[in-house]
């Protein structure tokens, strides 16, 4: 009972952790563009499966592969903002949201053209042994996940407290113009923000990728739930992003453990619409007052 | 402008003037089935245009509102025996009162909360119709039976050619002369500046609360005629991708023009058959036609086009 409790908890604070660095992705991007980058899913699947294409289809050692996989995820994101968001940078928002689904949908489809459309499973980066915690089996790569989050939310909070350049993209999303006054320039920034969303979704995708299989089509249900995981929290907060993230893993499990595992997947999409109708700038939201 | 005046817009003309000579060219099943699919695309597209090019909002959703106009129909018809056309129209009332409970507090906020709404909606909708099986059939779909019009049976391709063109017309012409009223003006007024609107006292929310609701109700419509029109539906037609499909269909033709979502729906419907021979690449270049489309075009091909003539 106890046992079966834990298990619950351990595999929604997993999940969680995975929606929360995915929602970190959308946030940032958010913050510079305020752009919803449909495509940071994207970013999670092909990092999962370049790092398994490199190491079960070139024999690369695990300790290899894993960081060629992020590198080559954040150039993509690198690239996907050269060629598809700078070009468009004086386009309505709604022209940019869906240049970033359109940017989704080319990626997904070259992967399922280079990698096929077959289930992967990346090698667990410490054993498969579980270890026992009163009763409840944890898998080792659930330690890695975690140890991963907290990494990044330290990262990030010495990156845009201590650092120049992390000081000078908080200006860029506190106020464009204002920013590009004090000579920061935004471009750059906004390039800064699509590769650290690339590289946060590249981590998410080759730390989860021993636990739940990878496939071409994986990244449509992450991204979608890293979305809602930041909308709940407040889109564009990092605390929003980890609490949001949370909070959906741990409903996700608990619903799948005792309501019905049938709708787990329905979860998150019910909390979005909750949040919206009851708290439109979630849980940890800044409230923005528009200018006319 | 008057509603007789839509009659004769001269791209309505040619419009119909198209969907009249077309069967001409439809030499077998094959083809008549894809111009049904052009015209129920078209239908939606128009609907949806009215959000996404007036009142500025994006729904990603809208098929789940086409999957509640099929399903009803199905459903309906095969487990209770209701006649089709109140089916159809229960579908219809169901996609309506919906969108409005949803849409109403959520479009008294500015900016893209819609677009995040109508995705969980969405997604719910498609789970719900793969989950319930005894009632849906799941994921691998129910049939549908025939609609009898006043005791007729509608049956194969050409009958169901004349009516989705008659309904794509009849949706056209709504969509051409709702612009051209009042209300049509003041949504056109709250594309171009949302506060300049609002400051001249017109009720902006609860004008996209109406455009929603209307478009929501053309999607189910549709949807309702295709159940019936392919006697098959599943839950691929409720899809997140397929709402894409649908906002791509109005981007791509040409924002805030009824005939560029009459373009841009026939573009992509007939895209997947044009690429048969190259069925693995379809989607990577789907994705690269829609984002070079937005690079270039960001208004899309009919306004682009419109513009270069001039």
């Amino acid at each position: 009972m106890i046992a079966a409790f834990l298990q619950t908890l351990a595999s929604g604070v997993t999940n969680g952790a995975i929606y929360a660095l995915i929602g970190l992705g959308f946030s940032m991007i958010y913050n510079t563009s305020e752009v919803i980058n449909f495509a940071q899913g994207e970013f999670v699947m092909l990092a999962g499966m370049s790092a398994v294409a490199l190491t079960s289809g070139g024999h690369v050692p695990l300790i290899l592969a894993v960081p060629a996989a992020i590198l080559l995820t954040t150039l993509v994101g690198l690239l996907v903002e050269r060629l598809a968001i700078e070009p468009a940078r004086h386009s309505s928002l709604t022209t940019l949201i869906i240049i970033t689904i359109g940017v989704s949908i080319t990626l997904r489809g070259l992967v399922e053209v280079g990698l096929g459309k077959d289930f992967h499973r990346l090698a667990p980066f410490s054993g498969d042994t579980p270890l026992d915690f009163a009763g409840a089996r944890i898998e080792p790569q659930t330690l890695w996940i975690l140890g991963g989050l907290v990494l990044v939310m330290a990262g990030l909070a010495w990156f845009f407290n201590r650092t120049r350049l992390g000081k000078a993209m908080l200006a860029t999303s506190q106020n464009r113009l204002a920013a590009e006054l004090m000579g920061i320039d935004v471009k750059v920034m906004l390039r800064l923000s699509f590769a650290f969303s690339a590289l946060l979704g590249a981590l998410a995708g080759v730390l989860t990728a021993p636990i739940t299989l990878t496939r071409y089509e994986v990244g449509i249900m992450l991204g979608l739930k890293g979305f809602c995981a930041a909308v709940i929290g407040g889109l564009g907060t990092a605390a929003g992003a980890l609490a949001g993230g949370l909070i959906l893993g741990l409903s996700e499990a608990m619903a799948a453990g005792y309501v019905s595992s049938a709708y787990k997947d329905a979860v998150a999409f019910i909390l979005i619409l909750a949040v919206l109708l009851f708290s439109p700038k979630g849980l940890f939201g800044r409230r923005r007052a528009d200018r006319v | 402008m008057s509603a007789r005046q839509g009659l004769l817009h001269p791209g309505f003309l040619v419009l119909v003037l198209v969907m009249a000579l077309l069967p001409l060219g439809l030499a077998n099943n094959f083809w008549y089935d894809l111009a049904i699919k052009v015209g129920l695309n078209a239908m939606i597209a128009v609907g949806l245009n009215l959000l996404i090019g007036y009142a500025g909002q994006i729904s990603l959703g809208h098929a789940a509102f086409f999957a509640i106009g099929a399903y009803a129909s199905a459903i309906l018809t095969s487990h209770y025996g209701i006649p089709g056309l109140l089916a159809l129209l229960l579908g219809a009332l169901i996609a309506g009162l919906l969108a409005w409970a949803v849409a109403r507090p959520i479009l008294r906020l500015s900016g893209h909360y819609l677009a995040m709404a109508t995705l969980g909606l969405g997604i719910i909708i498609s789970i719900v119709i793969n989950r319930e099986i005894a009632l849906t059939g799941g994921p691998d779909g129910m049939a549908v039976p025939t609609l009898y019009i006043l005791g007729w049976a509608v049956r194969g391709a050409p009958s169901w050619y004349w009516i989705v063109a008659t309904c794509l017309a009849l949706t056209t012409l709504f969509s051409l002369n709702l612009m051209n009223s009042a209300f049509g003006r003041g949504l056109r007024a709250l594309s171009n500046s949302e506060i300049a609107a609002a400051s001249v006292g017109l009720d902006t929310a609860a004008m996209k609360v109406k455009i929603f609701v209307v478009s929501a109700i053309i999607a189910a419509l549709a949807g309702s005629l295709f159940a019936h029109a392919e006697l098959y539906v599943t839950p691929d037609e409720s899809g997140f991708l397929r709402s894409v499909e649908l906002v791509t269909m109005v981007v791509v033709g040409g924002q805030a023009s009824t005939f560029g979502a009459v373009i841009g729906a026939g573009l992509l419907t007939i895209l997947t058959p044009l690429l048969a021979g190259a069925q693995d690449w379809r989607d990577a270049l789907f994705g690269a036609i829609l984002v070079a489309t937005m690079i270039f075009l960001p208004r899309g091909l009919v306004p682009s086009l419109r513009r270069l003539v001039r």
